[in-house]
């Protein structure tokens, strides 16, 4: 297990934050560009000292400044991945592979090179120096050039900034298995809510330095309290979900959660397979009566549990339809229905609003 | 055009060790110093700074006064060489060394610093999250990168030694098959009736000389750019 707790007072900025991270599981500090997230994980990783602080990794304490103990970044065994993938210009690829490996204080190869290169894909690479690599290819080295000093713990700062939307998928599925098949424990910063929906297990909000909220992604994403630092554009619950059916003739998939079945288009994801759903509050519509006729797949009936901030032209509320949804409309909608805390009404979600990208692989 | 006499030959040699053992010396200090400026905060930064600019913005005569009174048979440093080692700087070659490496020093740490200024940092830290010491970033990172500016500063200090007079005629004098370097020796033929003729052939073989270094230079600063990926 992780523990982390800094407090440190940058020129006009402070950052205050307290966490724990499992062993063997994903945590996600996510934060709008700025919020001092990467300041976070630079502390963590050695490369800034904060004022205060502490940070232990199993017994091992890396960092106290009450006893005067600071491990420098070499000592602490952890693997850093940058957003920029910060490859040696000077040394080709197997060469930057290879540069952690020899005085590394963990000498178990439970990450072996071979198998390095065969699951990042970059075997055809290790000639080459890196300024003839793709974006994409720098940042697979990176991974693997982390990976190979056998880290306890893995830093991740964006790490799919500087990479196209196509390979996007595939890194985040090798990050998943990092974690299944590794059992690493990652720390993933990201200002993605997309990347922290497939990925995270804990969530932890950062705001002007300051940790709002954590928690599992569920939780934290289905508080209205926390709009807007939970994204603006992308605000709305998220729902835990396993995929139930696919129906061929009309391409679309049947996600059963506590509630209902949400059917969304395409997607090819395993029957079984559990998923989560982000429903953005923008996209959910509200109705006071059962509607017909429509082109609407999704309808749920539910309990108005919540209503947020009503100082603006828009509202976002909570439905209890078995799992917490929420729903953004205007204030003159919400007057002229007569909402309030108690009303009973019926959601109404286009299926083709939840795209792939709203979906993401849980364990 | 002839080859070089035995006595031009002497001239050409004597010049290009000078320049090339002044050169070696400095760039370890050069180095270190270009180090020192660019990463350290230190009490009296902007002091060294100066006293190391120093030769390029005093005339040459003036620094070679300087030398001639610290390292001179009478000078306090001079004097302990000469009390402990029974060493003597001055009128050698290796006084000459001396003087166009103090000379030349300020164009060598330049160049080495620009190169210092322009890597990126955050290279080296990476390197130190991958567990390297910060000595190991130091000569694994650090050092090839700045490869091209060494080769720079190295190059043009070595140009500056060659070319160099006014310090080191004031420090070493004037001494055939000592201190006589290419300069000194076109200056010399220049003072004498009817040595306009050697002097023009000396001027030559200083041309060859640089345009050799030159050459050389460019396909060594080509070869490291390449090498640290640009």
């Amino acid at each position: 297990m992780l523990t982390v707790s800094l407090t440190h007072q940058f020129k006009n900025f402070r950052i205050d934050v307290n966490f724990t991270v499992e062993s063997g599981s994903i945590t996600s500090l996510y934060g709008r560009s700025g919020s001092g997230k990467t300041s976070i994980i630079n502390m963590i990783s050695g490369l800034q000292k904060p004022d205060i602080g502490f940070i232990k990794v199993g017994n091992d304490i890396l960092l106290d400044t009450n006893a005067g103990i600071y491990k420098p970044p070499e000592n602490r065994g952890l693997g850093y991945i940058f957003q920029d993938s910060r490859l040696f210009p000077h040394l080709n690829i197997q060469e930057n592979l290879l540069y952690g490996i020899k005085n590394n204080l963990i000498n178990n190869s439970q990450i072996g090179f071979d198998s390095v290169v065969d699951i990042l894909q970059i075997a055809s690479l290790l000639e080459r120096k890196p300024n003839t690599l793709s974006g994409g290819e720098k940042q697979r080295v990176a991974i693997g050039r982390a990976l190979l000093t056998q880290p306890r713990l893995l830093l991740m700062d964006e790490p799919l900034a500087s990479i196209d939307a196509q390979l996007r998928g595939e890194i985040l599925t090798f990050i998943e298995k990092l974690r299944d098949a590794l059992g690493l424990t990652i720390i993933y910063v990201s200002h993605s809510i997309e990347e922290v929906i497939r990925l995270a297990d804990q969530m932890v909000l950062i705001s002007d330095g300051n940790q709002r909220a954590t928690g599992n992604v569920e939780e934290i994403m289905g508080r209205l309290d926390l709009h807007p630092l939970t994204g603006r554009f992308d605000a709305g619950a998220v729902l835990s979900t396993k995929v139930e059916s696919y129906d061929k003739k009309y391409d679309l998939t049947g996600l059963s959660f506590n509630g209902g079945v949400l059917r969304v288009t395409g997607t090819n994801l395993p029957i079984g397979s559990s998923v989560r759903a982000h429903v953005r509050a923008r996209d959910v519509s509200i109705m006071l009566d059962h509607p017909r006729d429509t082109s609407i797949l999704n309808i749920f009936e539910g309990t108005i549990v919540a209503v947020g901030d009503n100082t603006g032209s828009q509202i976002d509320i909570k439905i209890d339809i078995g799992s917490p949804l929420i729903a953004r409309i205007t204030k003159k909608s919400f007057d002229e229905l007569g909402l309030q805390v108690g009303s009973i009404i019926f959601t109404m979600l286009k299926a083709v609003a939840v795209d792939h990208r709203s979906l993401g692989g849980k364990r | 055009m002839t080859a070089p006499s035995p006595i031009e030959l002497e001239i050409i040699l004597l010049s290009l060790k000078v320049a090339f053992w002044s050169t070696l010396i400095a760039l370890p200090i050069g180095i270190s110093t270009a180090w020192l400026l660019v990463r350290k905060k230190f009490y009296g930064h902007a002091l060294l700074n100066g006293i190391i600019y120093l030769p390029l913005v005093l005339p040459p005569v003036v620094i070679g006064f300087f030398l001639l009174s610290i390292l001179g048979r009478q000078g306090p440093v001079g004097q302990l060489l000469d009390n402990i080692f029974g060493i003597t700087v001055i009128f050698t070659w290796q006084g000459a060394a001396i003087a166009s490496g103090i000379m030349s020093f300020p164009l060598m740490v330049r160049a080495i610093r620009i190169s210092i200024e322009n890597v990126d940092r955050k290279l080296e830290d990476a390197a130190r999250t991958l567990g390297a010491s910060p000595f190991r970033v130091f000569y694994s990172i650090t050092l090839p990168l700045i490869s091209p500016g060494i080769l720079a500063g190295t190059l043009l200090a070595f140009a500056r030694s060659i070319g160099e007079f006014g310090a080191t005629i004031t420090f070493v004098s004037n001494i055939p098959g000592e201190t006589r370097t290419l300069p000194l020796a076109i200056y010399s033929l220049v003072q004498t009736p009817g040595g306009d003729t050697g002097a023009l052939r000396l001027v030559v073989f200083s041309i060859i000389i640089a345009l050799t270094a030159l050459l050389i230079s460019e396909y060594l600063a080509k070869q490291a750019q390449r090498g640290i990926g640009n």
